[in-house]
Formats: C-alpha cells, structure tokens, sequence
C-alpha cells in the first residue's frame, strides 16, 4: 500500500505487493515475534515484583576518649549564655578535644515546636550559636544545624530563632524533607532499622544540644530523648514502649558532646509548653561525654529522681554511661 | 530605541504579567511571603470585585484594585484577555503552537461564531446566582481556575519531577479532576484558537461588556482594505476585524495590524473612512429568560442538603472563616489558602459541603493539622471567606478572650491503644498545643489478658479548652483512621453547631 499526492488532497492507490515488500513485512514479523518470545523467558519469574536490594546503613559512633586531666561532667551557672556554654566546654578541656580542624559537625538542638525562645519548648538559640562558633573556632569544615521538627519545620526554625542564630553564627541549617532520610540498622531491641536523617551519615562530629523540659509520658524530655528528633518514619510509636526506645536511640546515635540547656526549664505541660508560666530560669548549662549522667544530673530541675525513668537504667546497662554521675569526674563553676 | 509595533508591546507585557503570576504564586509560602501582595491579580480580577460586591455589598480590601482593570477597560477594550490574563495568556501561546498544524484552517477558525455568545449567558447565571447570595464565579474565572490549577495540580507535579518548591511533596484532594480540567482547557486550543476565552470565559464577557463603548479600538479604513482576510491569520477575540468589528469580542492583541498588506488597520480613534462596528451579539429575550432559570434554580441549590443547611462533621473551616453562609458568599475557590497553608491540611472540597462549596477550603487532618500560631491562609484569602485574624485573635491572648476554635476533638475509644489495647501512647496529649492541655490523662490500674495488672495514662478531650486544630488526629499511630478525630461542632464561626450550654 502506498501514498501518492493528487491534488490537495490525500488518495490511496492500491497495487500488488512486490516479493521485496513480502519479504521485508515477513522478516519484521519474525523478528518481533522472536523478540517478545526472547523478553518472556528472560524474565521469567516466581515473584511478582522484581526483588530491589535496599542499602541499609550504620551509623558510625561519634564518641571520642577524653584524658583523665578534664572533667567529664561539668555545670556552669551564671546570666551570659555565650561565656557559661564557652566556660562549661572548656572545663572538658575545649572544642579543641572534640573537632579536629577539616570536621564537618552536625549539631541537633531541640527545635520541635512552633514556639518562641521564652516559651522553652525549644533549644536557646543562643546556646545554639555558642556552640556553632566554638566549633568554627576548632576548624570545624562546617557545622550543620538540623532536626526533624513535630511542626511545621519552617516555622519552627524561624520562630525558635535557632535559624537566624545559627546562620548568623556560621552553621548551614538543614530542614529534612521527604527525601532527605536514610534507612539505617539501629541494632536496638524495638528499632531495628528505621529512617535516619542523611545528615548524620554526612557528619564526622555530632553535637547534641538539648533542653530539659516536662513531658507527661516519659516524665522528662532530655538529652537521650532528643534524639529522637533524629529520626522520621512512624516515630509516633515509640511511645508505645518510650523507655526502651529512648534506650535504643541513644545506643545507635552516640554524640561526640552533649550540651546540656537549662537556662529556661519548662516544669509543666510539656513537652509543647506555650504559657511563660510553665517556664522557670534556672541559668545553668551542663556539658559532658556521658549521656546518662547528663540526663540524671538535669533531673533536678524537675524534681524527678532516676528511679522514676527506667530508659537511665537501661542506657546504664547497655553501657551508654552511668546514672550516678557523682562517680564521673566533675567540674562546677559560678560565672557573675 | 522602542519598539514601534504594538503587538510588540502585547508581547512583552504577556510575558511580564505570566511571569508574575507564577512568581506570586510560588512566594505565596511561609518562607517567601514576607510582605509581598500575592494575591494581586486574584484582587485586580473585576468579575471577583463585583461578584462578590453582589453576595456580601463590599469591596474587601485589595478588591477594590480591581478598578484598576475596570475604568482602562472602558476606554481601551479587552486589553486584559491577552496582555495580562494567565489563562488568556497560555491559551494564546497555545493557540499560536496549534495553529501550526494546521495552517489551512487558519482563517475559518478566527471568524466569529454564534457559539462565543455561551459566555454571556454563563456570566448572567454567575452574576443573578450572585445576587442571591452564592458566589460560584470562581469556577469558572480564569484567575481563580488558575491559581488554583497551579496550586493544586502544576506546583504538585513539578515537585514530583524534581523542582524544588515544597520541603514535602503536597497532594491534593480530588486533584486529578482540576488537573484534567486544565488540560481540556488547554488542549482545546488544538480545535479551535482560544476556545475558553472566546466561548466560556465569564471574565471575557464582563470585559466585553464594559468594552462595548470604548473610543479606542480597531478601526478599518474601508477605502484601503482590498478584502483579502488576512487580519484573520492570528485574530485572537474571532472579533471579525475583516469586516464590521464586534469590540465586545476584540481582545486588542494587534496581531491583525501586524497582518494587513495595506495598511487598513490601525488602534484608535476612527477616522474619516473608518468602518462601522457590530454591537454586542445578545438577545434580550435570552439573557431574561437565563436570568428568570437562574433565579428558580436558586431555591432548589439551597433546599438541596449541604453544610450551610445542617452542620456538617467533615466540614472544619479554616480558621477566622466567616459562618458557612457568608463563607459561601465570599469564597471564590481559588486555593491561594491551600497554597499558603505549611501543613498541606487545607484541602478542595468535592462534595462534602453540597455543590455551591466545590473547592471551597476544609481541613483534612489526617494530611495535616491547623499549626497553632499560623494565620496565614485569612492573609492570602483575597475576598475575606477568611478574615485576616491575628495570632492573638487565633490563640485567644489579650484582649481576646477565647481561641478561635474549628471544631472538636472527640475519642474513638475502640481504637485507642490506651483504652482498647492495654497499650501505652498519649502521643495526642504530646502533641496538644494549648497551655493547659486541651487533652489530660487519668492513672488507670488495669487487669490485663493474663491475669497480671498494669498502670496505663487514658487520654481525655476537655471541650471547653480544644480548639479542634487537629494535630491530635494527624500524630496518631493508628495510620488510616486515627483513634481521635476532630468534627465541626464547637466552631467559633456558628452559632448553631454548638454542644456545650456553659461554655
């Protein structure tokens, strides 16, 4: 069958078929027929879907050793937030132990909630800053300052005032979207793997900056709990077994520093707060290598004791550090 | 040294103003709004202004930018169709890449066709239903169809193909619909040229309307015009510029000018030998008669059952919306609310609230919850379905009294893990942003399967302090349908929808 043009319109015009066109029509015919037969047995399968190999990740431990001249525990009291972080990180014998010039930092404050600095249902944007110049003074390559918020993550960064600080400061804040999340071998009684933010995968240091707040379930929201906000998925159900979960993330996620924030405490309605009468200032700044220690020692501001928050004991036991921090080697100091 | 064509000029405004919008449109977000008028050419639109001046006898706010379009129209003509319309604008380009297949056709295509009258008759039944106190223009004006296309169908959808616009992908409610609306709109320039404008486009038969008098327009020298029809080689309105021009159909894009071999055409005023021009092409006896349906239609889109005739539980209004009947007064659907809103739980109604709230905002809290401080959807409401309210208004600080409330928040107890699985949880009272918690607890000892007993927290909603933000029901572990859940009754905006008698 072929075309030809008449006038201004198109007309067919029938004629016998050539053996070359025969031949030509039978071998594409017996080509496909070969091809389809040929994609079929190749792929021949007993599962109904292609098997995808997913990478599953570890994360590395950020933890280093300390020499037995510093202090492993130390609390700074004072009213100027840079001098008391700068001063409690120096007892432990400066920036300098933890980053080594050319690291690339990642530093987890607690920035969950739309809420402002006064509320203190977020990490002090000032401790915040501190901690991010301390570790661009250290030569630190750069310092990410990132969580995975339970608000609306734009507003919160913004109105925590934890994005303009640490900008100002020299850190590139991260907001995690959907894609920004690895899945990871937790290695943990109830987590085993889960989504990781990639950023902590990027990171040679982390920094964990929490503040000590109220909570109804878990009595206490602190340093180990923070870092929950490591992670996303279907976090929500950690509640189900708080204790054991909080345990789990604090054996997969080791910090090289924790940055304790009682400058504001919120003692009611916690986590979220939203009244300034839930807040009470207790001025004080703790900093240290051990998790559980840290933890236990800002139970005072709540008026809770270890017995009351099984995930201490646990972390204790899996060897995340000790609920008695009166055996670590502590050092206090009053500023102005 | 400028240039001397006006098509020229047409050109360069169509692109600025296409560029606006979709600037305006991508910095309407929490990060990027700042202080930026987003909302401009929803304000600029005149069917909006005076649609909604029908329903509610207020201009509202920006809406009186609208005279900015109002008064040059009555002099210059329908300048807005091709020079600053989005929707005119894409439809022309298409239009022009179309035409191109079938360059044959050209000149047929481009004549006026008794067809194009629909949109007279469209705009009656939006203005009488109007003027009863409905406002369905936002249908059907290119505007808010825009605006909306782009928020709930293109921006998705470029996200999804890799650009960078949202932190998390957002998905829409029913957006498929709005998504192959926009196609066929698009796609029917392929059969005829500017099929929206020419023959559905209410905003289009407004303007024409307003234009039927204006001094400026295409004017035909009949002495130089040697009859050849080329003027309708790209004529955008199908306005018969060959012959006696119809004004009203005339979207003054000057591509006829550029065509005419003899110089017969020119924009102004008309000069001595200048042709004589048709008037609009309507029937009085058609226009009462779609009024008159019109006007008997009403009874039965009200008598039908919908939210602003019994309250309706799905139906969570944004916050600072005015009560359901004024709300359907003033919404014009145009989804710039959806579009600000950070958690992506403001979403297009199909039917939830009866037919007159198609794509009216509600939210849907299992894709997102109402953030406690956030107002930003009443900022870039551009007719006042939502009011501009403050965040002391929302939350209930001085000298406000109470919080504005959406709704209720109220226990399904057979899905709760603490009340049906013996299992620990209280994410919802975590999450509960006022202070006192709207959601507490009791210590209950519980006797469990096995015979031992354990201490669980039972989670309880006090109505007098849950403002029904729903962030409850969107944290909740039990995935498809949460344990709580967050109904309309208890909104601040009706009186009728209440539950408590001491508040």
């Amino acid at each position: 069958m072929a075309r030809e043009r008449q006038g201004s319109k198109y007309k067919r015009v029938v004629r016998p078929r050539t053996r070359r066109e025969f031949l030509r029509d039978l071998g594409a015919t017996a080509l496909a027929a070969g091809g389809f037969t040929a994609l079929g047995m190749l792929n021949y399968s007993e599962r109904p879907v292609r098997e995808v190999l997913r990478d599953i990740e570890k994360l590395k431990d950020f933890r280093i050793q300390l020499p037995e001249q510093f202090a492993q525990l130390s609390v700074v009291h004072g009213s100027q937030v840079e001098p008391m972080v700068k001063e409690a990180i120096e007892l432990l014998g400066g920036m300098e132990r933890f980053i080594t010039k050319g690291d690339r930092v990642l530093i987890k404050p607690n920035v969950g909630w739309d809420r402002q600095p006064e509320q203190a249902a977020n990490t002090n944007p000032e401790v915040v800053a501190a901690v991010v110049r301390q570790c661009r003074d250290a030569g630190a390559s750069e310092v990410v300052v990132t969580d995975v918020s339970l608000n609306d993550p734009q507003r919160c960064f913004f109105r925590s005032g934890i994005q303009t600080a640490a900008q100002q400061a020299g850190a590139v804040v991260e907001l995690p979207g959907g894609n920004d999340f690895i899945d990871t071998d937790m290695q943990g009684e109830l987590l085993k793997v889960w989504p990781v933010a990639r950023h902590y995968h990027a990171a040679d240091k982390v920094i964990n900056i929490p503040i000590v707040k109220h909570h109804s379930l878990c009595g206490c929201t602190l340093g180990m709990k923070n870092l929950y906000g490591a992670i996303g998925g279907r976090r929500n159900q950690l509640h189900q077994d708080i204790h054991t979960s909080i345990a789990d993330l604090a054996s997969a996620v080791r910090p090289t520093l924790t940055v304790m924030d009682a400058v504001r405490v919120l003692k009611h309605n916690g986590p979220t707060g939203g009244s300034l009468d839930d807040v009470s200032r207790e001025n004080t700044i703790i900093a240290g290598i051990d998790p559980v220690a840290i933890d236990a020692y800002s139970l005072k501001f709540l008026d809770l004791t270890p017995e009351k928050l099984p995930f201490l004991a646990l972390g204790e036991a899996r060897g995340l550090g000790v609920v008695d921090w009166r055996r670590l080697r502590m050092k206090e100091s009053q500023l102005g | 040294m400028l240039p001397k064509k006006l098509r020229t000029y047409r050109r360069i405004y169509a692109a600025f103003f296409f560029g606006l919008f979709l600037l305006l449109l991508f910095l309407t977000d929490f990060g990027r709004i700042k202080g930026f008028e987003t909302s401009l050419l929803l304000e600029l639109d005149p069917l909006t202004a005076i649609a909604a001046f029908l329903t509610s006898g207020t201009f509202y706010l920006g809406l009186l930018l609208a005279l900015l379009i109002i008064i040059p129209t009555l002099f210059l003509g329908r300048f807005f169709c091709s020079w600053i319309c989005p929707l005119g604008i894409a439809n022309q380009f298409l239009g022009w890449l179309f035409h191109g297949l079938r360059p044959h056709e050209r000149y047929d295509l481009n004549r006026y066709r008794s067809s194009y009258r629909i949109k007279y008759y469209l705009l009656t039944v939006l203005l009488v239903l109007a003027l009863f106190g409905s406002l369905q223009v936002g249908l059907l004006d290119p505007i808010a169809l825009m605006v909306r296309s782009f928020t709930l169908a293109v921006f998705p959808a470029l996200n999804l193909s890799g650009a960078e616009i949202y932190l998390n992908q957002p998905v829409f409610h029913g957006a498929v619909l709005i998504a192959l609306l926009l196609i066929a709109i698009l796609l029917a320039n392929r059969f005829l040229p500017r099929f929206w404008c020419r023959t559905l486009c209410p905003l289009g038969a407004l303007l024409g309307v307003l234009s039927r008098r204006a001094p400026l327009r295409i004017q035909r020298d009949v002495d130089k015009c040697i009859d050849c029809d080329k003027c309708l080689k790209a004529c955008q309105g199908g306005c018969d510029p060959h012959a006696e021009l119809r004004v009203s159909e005339c979207h003054v894009c000057m591509n006829c000018i550029e065509e005419c071999p003899t110089q017969a055409l020119h924009y102004g005023l008309p000069r001595e030998r200048s042709s004589v021009h048709k008037p609009l092409d309507i029937n009085r006896r058609r226009l009462v008669e779609t009024s008159v349906a019109t006007a008997l239609f009403f009874p039965m889109l009200r008598s039908s059952l919908a939210a602003h005739s019994a309250p309706t539980a799905a139906v969570i209004r944004p916050p600072g919306s005015l009560p359901e009947e004024e709300f359907l007064g003033r919404c014009i659907k145009c989804a710039a609310c959806m579009r600000i809103c950070p958690t992506n739980v403001l979403q297009p109604a199909l039917l939830e609230s009866g037919l007159e709230g198609l794509w009216t905002p509600m939210l849907i809290n299992k894709l997102g919850y109402c953030e406690h401080h956030c107002t930003l959807c009443g900022e870039a409401c551009p007719t006042g379905a939502i009011r501009r309210i403050s965040v002391q208004e929302k939350v209930g600080e001085q000298p406000f009294d109470k919080p504005i409330k959406l709704g209720t928040a109220f226990y399904d107890h057979g899905r709760c893990l603490p009340w049906a699985m013996h299992t620990e949880c209280i994410v919802c009272e975590e999450m509960c942003p006022t202070s006192p918690k709207a959601i507490w607890y009791k210590k209950v000892e519980i006797s469990t399967r096995e015979g031992g007993s354990t201490e669980l927290k039972q989670p309880y909603v006090d109505p007098r302090l849950c403002i029904g933000c729903g962030i409850c029901e969107n944290k909740c572990p039990v995935e498809d349908m949460a344990a709580i859940r967050v109904s309309s009754v208890g909104e601040t905006r009706s009186v009728e929808n209440q539950m408590i008698l001491k508040q």
